[in-house]
């Protein structure tokens, strides 16, 4: 029938041109304008989040962090006995960091950060967790051979030095404070900083090169 | 894949697709609100994370973020007073929305009801 014929093209046609979004992004469009519907967030929450995360939160908060534990012994203290408290004095309050504990890397120990459940990272001070942190691997193997997944990384760690992983959860993050590489006598706070990479605050490196990444 | 950043790379982006992002943002801003907790929402996560894991889902990010949309969406449907049924009825309303928009126009959402 030539009427069902013309409908099919026309159909076809729409097909075509279609541009609608993939089938997640459509999932999550749903569950967004939903949310924002019924109150349950506010119209430009998610874009802020989105533009935050994306373009101005990385792991610079971190390194100010670790920068300036290497230069005030009171504040290092302040930072292992609580670390969301003490990083108030940077301003990075916020509620992904309201449970954080900093572990400080020693001579003698490492310490390295995963979540095994699912992906929990401080991402207020860290920004994005990398792809490899949300790998099904690296959440598996951090924990039952963290000195294979270390090498595999380029951390060769020597015999005495012991490992200490620590998974995260909902309720506590951590950060791994990196030792603070020699030659770096009299350096500011800022050029501390910019040594810090983020890995370093994960766990999976250790040495820090004096060149800034 | 257990590679340190390449210091002489150019700079990623963090998400693939906007969509990842909006979804991390979406899950973080209810947990926020308090509509539900960040134990609920790391238990929901790690449960589709293992249940992708379970049927063989490649170890991917794609695999990640629709993992964390499926917990979302279980979530919500649990939590946050939003069916299923709530879902299918906005989501076919945005499809009828794109289809009918022209190409390059602002697609707005007219919900049948």
């Amino acid at each position: 029938m030539a009427t069902f014929d013309s409908e099919n093209a026309a159909h076809l046609h729409r097909e075509l041109h279609s541009h609608l979004p993939s089938d997640p992004a459509l999932r999550v469009k749903t569950l967004e304008s939903l949310a924002i519907e019924r109150g349950l967030v506010a119209p430009q929450t998610v874009d802020a989040w989105v533009e935050a995360y994306s373009e101005h939160i990385g792991p610079k908060r971190g390194a100010q962090v670790v920068a300036r534990a290497w230069l005030d012994a009171d504040f290092h203290a302040r930072l292992l006995e609580d670390a969301a408290e003490a990083i108030k004095d940077l301003g990075f309050q916020g509620s992904a960091t309201g449970h954080l504990k900093a572990v400080a890397n020693t001579d003698r120990q490492h310490n390295m950060v995963v979540c095994t459940l699912c992906s929990c990272y401080p991402f207020s001070i860290l920004g994005m967790s990398p792809s490899w942190y949300k790998s099904a691997e690296y959440r598996a193997r951090a924990v039952r051979e963290p000195r294979q997944v270390l090498s595999e990384f380029g951390v060769a760690l020597a015999d005495d030095v012991a490992v200490r992983v620590w998974d995260s959860t909902a309720e506590l993050r951590y950060l791994v404070v990196p030792q603070r590489p020699a030659g770096t006598q009299g350096w500011s706070e800022e050029a501390l900083a910019a040594i810090v990479t983020r890995n370093s605050m994960i766990g999976t490196q250790r040495d820090l090169p004096l060149e800034a990444s | 894949m257990f590679q340190p950043d390449d210091p002489l790379a150019p700079p990623q982006p963090v998400f693939d697709e906007p969509w990842q992002a909006q979804a991390l943002a979406l899950a973080d801003s209810l947990v926020n609100a308090g509509h539900f907790s960040a134990q609920d929402w790391a238990r929901t996560l790690g449960a589709a994370l293992a249940a992708a894991e379970a049927r063989g889902a490649a170890d991917t990010l794609e695999t990640y973020y629709l993992a964390v949309v499926d917990a979302l969406e279980r979530l919500s449907a649990q939590q946050a007073g939003i069916s299923r049924q709530d879902m299918d009825q906005r989501r076919a309303d945005w499809e009828a929305a794109y289809n009918r928009t022209p190409h390059g126009q602002p697609v707005k959402l007219e919900p049948s009801a």
